[in-house]
């Protein structure tokens, strides 16, 4: 196998109070705020710092530092990582449309780059010169534009509206005919950054598939950045962590989906209070727990499948509100709900000053051994929240086997065995 | 090892942090030419979508324009046209200066009102420019084609002004035009990704640049005039667009005399400097600046 792309030690700062974020209008009002009224800049202190301490001089910050990998020819590469992390910006280096600080990405053949759906798209043409014109721009020729444009028109549904400006589409149908291009590139080396979350549930199906054939069946080089962990698993073979600008893990996609989930865990330390959002300011939590215990690590061997909650702290008025609960799994999928006034005709109104609530979540026998997150609320169903504690509790249920002896594990079996 | 094997291979594209200063891919910009006509053909047909006249306003435009003219410099300053019908004399230059102004000030935008596009896919940026430059070749067509009938018009009522061979050179001046326009535009539009200052005072430029070239009077008027010791009419052709405008007014509607190949050799000199600065510029700026627009 031949390598196709090349990273030799790439680096990319930023120059702080410069620094760019995606878009033209926050960097307008940026030099608005800055230049202008001489305000501090809004947009860094809601930025994410990539690794500044490394940086003598803090006026700079690295978004990528001495990147360096190979991809083989025909490889599909997924890179993970949090927001900020610096995978757009590698991509971005990727596509030419900013250059590095330091170092020299080598590639071969042509690359073809899908940082946006329908880019260059304009409101006053129609369906079928916006294909050419957003084709022409990623880099087609005419002829090969028109020799697919039979292809293009029917992967993306919209033939009814082909000959209208697109102004007169559906947003759906504008990113469906922008991804339809888009996905009749024909380079040797395609780079997607986040755009597969498209369009409605039939057409996200297309797309993967799609990308599926493309990188599978056309033995195409194909760069992935996405959040979606499903469907990164299902595309790529190879897996990239990039961590605040550095790469953390290279290897398998599996592998390395599990590692960026396990970072993504929560500190195991603190008490289930500290995890508490007050969404009003009429309620003041001030103890929460869990069978009796203020720490968020619950492990729960067989038979013991019962939560007992208790909230206390203090209203400023009298609220309608109850507790509820949500069960994720450690991929925050959620499982099930609890939610108890659902099966009343009221709400309880809890008067104001301290008060105290209380339930009982009952967790099926039956449930596999594994990892859960357990997510609790303060509410008055269908009207408000007043608090929320996501992952107030990491619940790990273990012993519990069949009578066969198995030990059913939610990777594998799901949440419940069914009887 | 595998350091040296690599050096080997072809590749094909070598991404770097900085691109010599001479680096000027014109191979790539042929390669994207269909990218090129696809802009000018969106330029022209989006400007006048869902409009009744649509491209009639191309000519209206002119028209209104030469017309105040007659009323505010014909008639009220009472500023003569050297002897030329004054709706002949005021269209040669409204139609001249008006490609030159919008070609500048539509490419000195470049990078600021593509940073969408520039953010997202890589193309060669100077087809953005070029595309400016070449839709307005289309609109100045039509302009043109304004005076020809009204340049027909005054020949069949016998007053049309004799046209001499001068008038040969008109395409070199249309490319002179065109080539400042550019190099000015692309200048301004390099500086401006930081600084949009720049932006505002250009617009404010360009206004202004129109009365220091000879369109609403003839150069004749100040042809002989001192200030200060200054010949002003040297002065006034160091303005590029100066030696073009009559040049074209002198070949057409034998206006004046005829300004001097000198005059014209400054202006062409002047327009490939100009060019040539403006595409280093554009070439080192287009590499960061969507890390600072």
């Amino acid at each position: 196998m031949t390598t196709a792309i090349e990273f030799n030690n790439i680096s990319k700062q930023y120059r702080l109070g410069l620094v760019s974020t995606k878009t033209l209008s926050h960097d307008l009002n940026r030099w608005w705020q800055t230049a202008v009224l001489h305000k501090e800049d809004p947009y860094l202190k809601i930025g994410s710092v990539n690794d500044r301490s490394k940086v003598a001089d803090s006026e700079y910050v690295w978004a990528l530092k001495n990147i360096d990998f190979k991809v083989e020819q025909g490889d599909v590469v997924g890179i993970i990582g949090k927001n900020g992390a610096g995978k757009s910006t590698l991509l971005k280096m990727l596509s030419r449309v900013t250059g590095p600080t330091t170092g020299t990405i080598k590639a071969k053949g042509r690359i073809g780059s899908l940082l946006e759906v329908g880019t260059g798209f304009h409101p006053e043409m129609t369906g079928r010169e916006n294909i050419f014109m957003n084709g022409a721009i990623l880099g087609m020729t005419k002829s090969e534009i028109t020799k697919k444009l039979d292809e293009i028109v029917d992967f993306s549904g919209c033939e009814r509206y082909i000959d209208t400006p697109v102004k007169r589409y559906s947003s759906g149908m504008m990113v469906r005919l922008g991804f339809a291009v888009a996905a009749h590139l024909d380079p040797e080396i395609l780079v997607v950054d986040e755009v597969l979350a498209v369009g409605d549930a039939e057409f996200q199906k297309k797309a993967i598939g799609k990308m599926q054939d493309v990188s599978r069946g056309e033995g195409r080089t194909v760069l992935f950045v996405s959040h979606n962990m499903a469907s990164m698993k299902a595309l790529c073979r190879r897996g990239i962590l990039l961590e605040n600008g550095a790469i953390r893990f290279d290897g398998s996609m599996g592998d390395t989906i599990e590692l960026y989930l396990k970072g993504n865990e929560y500190k195991e330390d603190g008490t289930i209070l500290s995890n508490v959002k007050c969404l009003s300011n009429e309620i003041k939590i001030t103890k929460v727990l869990i069978n009796g215990k203020a720490n968020r690590i619950m492990n729960m061997p067989f038979p013991n499948r019962k939560l007992d909650v208790e909230i206390e702290g203090e209203l400023l008025n009298d609220i309608h509100m109850s507790i509820e609960a949500k069960l994720f799994d450690s991929e925050s999928v959620l499982l099930a709900k609890f939610a108890p006034v659902l099966m009343k005709t009221e709400v309880p109104k809890v008067t104001k000053g301290r008060f105290k609530l209380a339930e009982t979540i009952n967790l099926p026998y039956n449930m596999t051994n594994g990892e859960y997150r357990l997510q609790l609320e303060v509410s008055h169903p269908n009207v408000q929240y007043l608090a929320v504690i996501p992952d107030a509790a990491k619940l790990v249920l273990s012993d519990y086997i069949t009578p066969t002896g198995n030990s059913l594990m939610y990777n594998q079996n799901g949440m419940l065995l069914l009887q | 090892m595998a350091q040296t094997v690599s050096e080997n291979e072809n590749w094909t594209t070598i991404i770097k942090p900085r691109t010599g200063l001479f680096e000027v891919n014109l191979k790539e910009i042929w390669d994207y030419r269909d990218l090129l006509t696809l802009f000018v053909k969106r330029d022209i047909t989006v400007q006048y979508k869902q409009t009744v006249l649509g491209p009639l306003w191309w000519l209206i435009q002119p028209a209104l324009t030469v017309i105040m003219y007659m009323v505010v410099f014909g008639g009220i300053a009472g500023i003569p046209t050297d002897g030329v019908p004054q709706p002949l004399f005021y269209l040669a230059g409204v139609c001249m200066w008006q490609y030159f102004a919008d070609c500048l000030t539509k490419t000195s935008n470049t990078f600021v009102s593509n940073a969408g596009i520039f953010g997202k896919v890589y193309f060669p940026r100077l087809i953005m420019p070029l595309s400016n430059v070449t839709s307005n070749l289309v609109r100045f067509g039509i302009q043109f084609g304004l005076f020809v009938i009204v340049y027909i018009y005054y020949a069949i009522i016998g007053l049309a002004p004799s046209p001499n061979w001068y008038f040969l050179l008109f395409p070199l001046l249309v490319v002179m035009m065109a080539g400042l326009a550019l190099g000015f535009g692309i200048i301004i539009s390099s500086l401006t990704t930081k600084y949009r200052d720049l932006q505002i005072l250009f617009s404010f430029i360009v206004q202004l640049w129109m009365y220091a070239t000879p369109i609403v009077y003839p150069l004749s008027q100040v042809v002989g005039k001192q200030k200060w010791g200054i010949d002003v009419a040297k002065v006034m052709c160091l303005n590029p667009v100066t030696p073009i405008i009559e040049t074209f007014k002198h070949g057409a509607l034998g206006a004046g005399e005829f300004i001097g190949w000198g005059w014209l050799a400054y202006s062409f000199t002047f327009m490939i400097v100009t060019l040539g600065i403006g595409v280093l510029i554009f070439n080192k700026v287009q590499k960061s600046f969507m890390d600072t627009v």
